[in-house]
């Protein structure tokens, strides 16, 4: 099957250099002419289609299911339920690390949340395998839902989001607060919310053998063929994962789920292609979430407003048999300077979908309660929140006292403050009103979000035409690494982007890494640099070792590669082309390949963040409690800036999830049965454009000479960060009532208001 | 999935011929009806695809100055129409608070009065619902209830009708043309939605098979096009339903209030006239304290059906906000968020 993938379709103005330039998306013609093929418009003969039947009931277990029915139905050639269904080679139960859960394949017949696969049926449309799994009529034993504090179980975790300690600690918290001038405590409650991308999850597998084809939205594609491989007994080599585009992921695309397993399993037992597509209710519960949590903060400050301590205690609930944790209390660890800190986190086990890492995991919903904290604690101190923060400012991380690798937040919030006209901020709440009589209030928080770095590989191959092909496996979820990733390479290869073809997004191609974490654009990005640096070098060899070339003798001076080129570094007259290199040495390409991985020295002596400053307007109506955020100004500083258009679409994006999360999105479930009441699009809510009036993203220039050769951090998550406090400390300088439930409510905001 | 079978009929006393068999169900343009489907939650077993009956799309100025709107007439073509949204303002903005635009652009008027609750637990076919599965009991009454009705509610049902648009109609005394089994007669669409009392599947007052084929609105409702408004309180600006909405018109003379319609949306299962509230406007200067009398009386016999006290807190004070803006008369174009409060605000340059 041949595949669409983006190349250059039309020549750029080029201003400098390939990095720093704000092209347009390369898959963008692809896409708005509908030839970008997403993992469900694959065909391939012979295809059957599967149908997930889920559970109606949170916890219990199935007692009957009409399988005879199903299969009577035209159509239909296979129900998969626990009596039939294959073994698989890896336990199901054991989680597979690194990023691995524990899946629910079919294994028995416990339900352990709503929406759980209980059978699959696989017919010859998708009209008979959604009848079959209608006709499936379950029968449960049903035991009482687990669905909240009240009822469910409490546990200290052993570890938290993908594996990072449960509690740290720096400094002692009860002698911060035994000597602070004012200590401020409060509790910030967040709801589950679904990723909801777009694109649903969608798989077609097709076997030949012992070998596995799947086209899937991946934002891991090396790390899910091993995983895969793993379930079906077979090398991970034999499994091929296309994904050339995802329409979103949010992480909810970057760990395994039981139906697409299920999905693969049917395949191979069919000897046919299978394709699944879940319905949107049906991505309510077996692909994760963004788990509820329940924070309680203590801030202690001296009389200057310094604090003394930082206490964040997080409970974040998990399903009942596996671990996701919201590692929300770290959030307190990287960015305020205290004598003391400590970060705990507890569990509650609810009869629930296990949670996992969704858009800004654990510094989300931390950053929302510790920003709302923050405000809270200025206020306690008489000061302006910005004067708070600054005076907290760290200079080094707060626990273990290493240097950034870069930091710039300073200058974002003094740019952030200047284009907003913060300097204007009364400090007393509920003291602005518009010409319209509506109540106006300003508020600001910090992002913050760290630089992780995945292993990746990339190839590059310089051709004697002037043309290249740059190789990794790649994702592409809509941040854009289709452009940004060339624009990297070419770079490297001191050529145009259009003269270099990006093959990305499918696991035959070098291991691009994860598409996770804020870190592809760098993880990737630092293998296409090192493999093109490879490329020329050895071009560069062959140059400096010719006596013919102008180049010869060089290799002490070095070498440069600059538009097709190589020159003398003393000397840009002195040089010549690749293609007269490759040339007179007989060769059509030279092939550079390359690893990259994070130098352990530089990531045990630097700390390494991305940082930003929102600045936020709300105007509400002081009777009626409605909200409507009116600006929003966010100020970033994430290293260098490989094209700065689409980052500042990845900085809005965020900013707009950071109003979603403030006012608007929450997944209700019912308190009894635990059964989902909102999962559509009508009915759970984001922000449609209307709720977005003016949004501002400043790229602070920041120079990282640590956190990689090529200088990049990660933008994909932070816009979140910071956005959420931003809002909610903007509700309350409108109006003087602190909501610290999320999203917040009108409703929230009556008891302090009166009518006309 | 009931099988189903598919019927379009050419003239109108076939597809209610059709209609009148029981398990049929009217499709018009299928915004809700083929969701509900989808779900599980309604399992027709005849669809009578009314779509292409001729002359029931149009809107038809009659000599009395009344106006009379095809029951197939689109929710956006008759927002847009110019003669319609000068003379019913309020019914216009009413209608692009609906929804998104697309549905608008689909949805028909016919459909916008048939359509059904928003209550999640009528929608979800694994819990119990009374006005779904008559007896099967109300999950809603102790369940998820934050925005359930909070007048004319019964310990049965306590769900609400999501219209904006009936709302609006109702204030204005409009009137459903229908056509039955035993002829054609004309309905209030104050009268047309049923209380749930102790049969909440009773959703309407239409016999069955019984089509609405157009709506009047009469002459006399222009006479507020100088000073009506419609309000909606929302949990985001555009495509989410009513928390709760208002309608207030008002027609001043002299600084007296010669005529009031005050209705509500979102609070009950119908879209709730609040009479006493308007009576108690006529004659009176319209002032804010006014204002406030008649929205204590529109709420008046209000009670929570759950964790929703705030709604009537907050119906109150739309009443009273309703009808300050009515006060200071219909804006001259159309707001740009339609029915928001912030409606005043510039930034936006379209229906939401």
């Amino acid at each position: 099957m041949q595949h669409e993938t983006a190349s250059p379709t039309a020549r750029h103005h080029r201003h400098g250099s390939n990095a720093g330039q704000p092209l347009t998306r390369r898959d963008g013609l692809l896409k708005v002419t509908g030839r970008a093929t997403y993992a469900a418009d694959n065909h391939p003969d012979g295809t059957l289609y599967a149908v997930v039947a889920t559970s109606s009931i949170a916890r219990g277990r199935v007692r009957s299911l009409n399988v005879e029915a199903a299969k009577a139905h035209p159509g239909v050639v296979e129900v998969l339920t626990p009596a039939n269904r294959p073994p698989l080679a890896h336990d199901p139960d054991e989680k597979m690390p690194p990023f691995g859960f524990r899946v629910e394949v079919l294994q028995d017949d416990t339900v352990r949340y709503v929406n759980q696969p209980i059978a699959m049926v696989i017919a010859q449309s998708l009209e008979a395998a959604t009848e079959g799994a209608a006709l499936l009529d379950p029968r449960y034993e049903t035991e009482p839902a687990r669905t909240g504090p009240s009822n469910g179980t409490r546990f200290d975790p052993q570890a938290i989001g993908v594996g990072a300690p449960a509690r740290t600690a720096h400094g002692d918290i009860e002698a911060g607060l035994a000597v602070a001038a004012r200590v401020t405590e409060a509790e910030y409650v967040t709801p589950s919310q679904y990723h909801n991308a777009m694109e649903p999850h969608a798989i077609v597998a097709q076997w030949d053998g012992d070998r596995v084809t799947i086209d899937m939205p991946n934002q891991a594609l090396a790390l899910s063929c091993a995983s895969y491989a793993a379930y079906f007994g077979i090398p991970a080599e034999n499994v091929v994962i296309r994904s050339p585009f995802l329409g979103g992921g949010f992480g909810s695309k970057a760990i395994l789920n039981g139906p697409q397993i299920l999905a693969i399993l049917a395949a191979r037992m069919l000897g046919h292609p299978v394709k699944l597509a879940l319905t949107r209710a049906q991505m309510y519960g077996p692909v994760g979430h963004r788990g509820r949590t329940w924070q309680k903060l203590r801030l202690g400050t001296d009389a200057q407003g310094r604090l003394t301590a930082l206490h964040h205690h997080a409970l974040g609930a998990t399903s009942s048999f596996d671990e996701f944790i919201e590692p929300a209390a770290n959030a307190s660890l990287p960015l305020y300077a205290s004598p003391a800190i400590l970060a705990e986190h507890e569990g509650l086990r609810l009869d629930i979908g296990t949670p996992g890492p969704m858009r800004a995991p654990g510094e989300a919903s931390g950053s929302a309660a510790l920003e709302v904290a923050m405000d809270e604690a200025a206020e306690a101190c008489g000061m302006d929140p910005l004067d708070f923060r600054l005076a907290n400012y760290a200079e080094t991380e707060p626990v273990t006292g290493k240097p950034f690798s870069s930091k710039a937040l300073r200058e974002c919030y003094v740019e952030g403050a200047k284009r907003f006209g913060w300097s204007e901020r009364p400090l007393a709440p509920r003291t602005m009103r518009d010409e319209n009589g509506f109540l106006v209030g300003w508020g600001m928080g910090t992002a913050v979000f760290p630089c992780p770095h995945f292993p990746a590989e990339a190839r590059a191959t310089l051709r004697a035409d002037d043309t290249a092909l740059v190789e990794t496996g790649g994702v592409d979820m809509g941040q854009g690494a289709w452009t940004a990733l060339a624009q990297i390479a070419a770079e490297a290869l001191g050529l145009d982007p259009d003269q270099v073809e990006l093959r990305s997004g499918e696991s035959t191609l070098p291991d691009g890494g994860i598409a996770g974490g804020s870190a592809h654009t760098a993880s990737a990005g630092m293998a296409l640099h090192n493999a093109g640096g490879n490329a020329i070098a050895q071009l560069a060899e062959l140059a400096t070792a010719d006596p013919e070339s102008p180049l010869f003798g060089a290799g002490n001076i070095g070498v440069v590669a600059q538009a097709g080129r190589l020159h003398r570094r003393d000397d840009e007259q002195r040089g010549e082309t690749y293609a007269a290199i490759l040339a007179r040495a007989g060769r059509t390409e030279v092939v550079g390949t390359a690893k990259s991985t994070r130098d352990p020295a530089v990531a045990s002596t630097h700390a390494m963040y991305s940082h930003g400053a929102v600045f936020a307007e709300v105007k509400i109506d002081p009777d009626l409690g409605q909200i409507r955020t009116t600006r929003l100004v966010g100020a970033f500083a994430a290293g260098r800036i490989i094209n700065p258009r689409l980052v500042r679409s990845q900085y809005f994006g965020g900013m707009i999830w950071g109003i979603s999360f403030a006012l608007h999105e929450e997944a209700i479930t019912d308190r009894r049965t635990g059964r989902f009441l909102n999962a559509d699009l009508a009915e759970y809510h984001v922000p449609v454009n209307a709720d977005v009036p003016a949004l501002d993203a400043l790229l602070i220039p920041e120079d990282d000479p640590h956190v990689n050769a090529i200088g990049v951090k990660g933008v994909g998550e932070i816009g979140i960060t910071g956005t959420v406090g931003a809002i909610a400390n903007a509700v309350w300088h409108a109006t003087g009532t602190r909501v610290r439930r999320f999203p917040i409510r009108m409703e929230d905001l009556l008891a302090g208001s009166s009518a006309e | 999935m009931t099988p189903f079978d598919y019927i379009r009929p050419a003239t109108l006393p076939e597809a209610v011929r059709a209609g009148s068999a029981p398990g049929s169900a009217y499709l018009a343009a299928g915004t809700n009806l083929l969701d509900l489907m989808k779900g599980g939650t309604l399992r027709p077993e005849r669809i009578i695809d009314i779509t292409r009956l001729p002359g029931l799309d149009r809107i038809d100025w009659l000599h009395d100055g009344s106006v009379r709107i095809g029951a197939l007439v689109r929710n956006s073509d008759l927002a847009y129409d110019d003669r319609f949204a000068r003379t019913f303002p309020a019914v216009a903005e009413a209608l692009l608070s609906g929804a998104s635009a697309q549905l608008r652009n689909a949805a028909t008027v016919g459909g916008n009065l048939m359509q059904r609750t928003r209550c999640a637990y009528f929608h979800d076919p694994a819990s119990a619902c009374n006005r779904r599965s008559p007896g099967s009991g109300c999950d809603a009454r102790e369940g998820e209830n934050r925005l359930h009705a909070v007048l004319g509610w019964s310990e049965h049902c306590i769900a609400t009708h999501p219209s904006d648009f009936c709302v609006a109609l109702t204030a204005l005394d409009a009137v459903a043309e229908t056509e039955g089994e035993h002829g054609t007669r004309e309905i209030a669409v104050d009268a047309l939605h049923a209380l749930p009392g102790a049969t909440p599947e009773q959703e309407t007052a239409l016999a069955p098979g019984e089509l609405i084929v157009a709506l009047r609105i009469p002459a006399e409702a222009a006479r507020f096009a100088p000073r009506s408004r419609y309000l909606k309180l929302r949990e985001r600006t555009s495509y989410a339903f009513a928390i709760v909405s208002a309608v207030a018109a008002l027609d001043v003379q002299a600084d007296t209030i010669r005529g009031a319609r005050i209705a509500l949306g979102g609070v009950a299962a119908k879209p709730w006239r609040a009479r006493e509230a308007e009576a108690s406007l006529i004659g009176a200067a319209a002032t804010a304290e006014a204002f406030a009398r008649a929205s204590e009386l529109a709420l008046a016999e209000a009670r929570p059906s759950g964790d929703n006290a705030f709604k009537i807190e907050l119906a109150r004070r739309i009443v009273a906000r309703a009808l300050a803006l009515a006060r200071g008369g219909t804006p001259e174009i159309m707001p740009a968020l339609p029915a928001s409060p912030f409606s005043t605000v510039p930034g936006a340059d379209h229906a939401a």
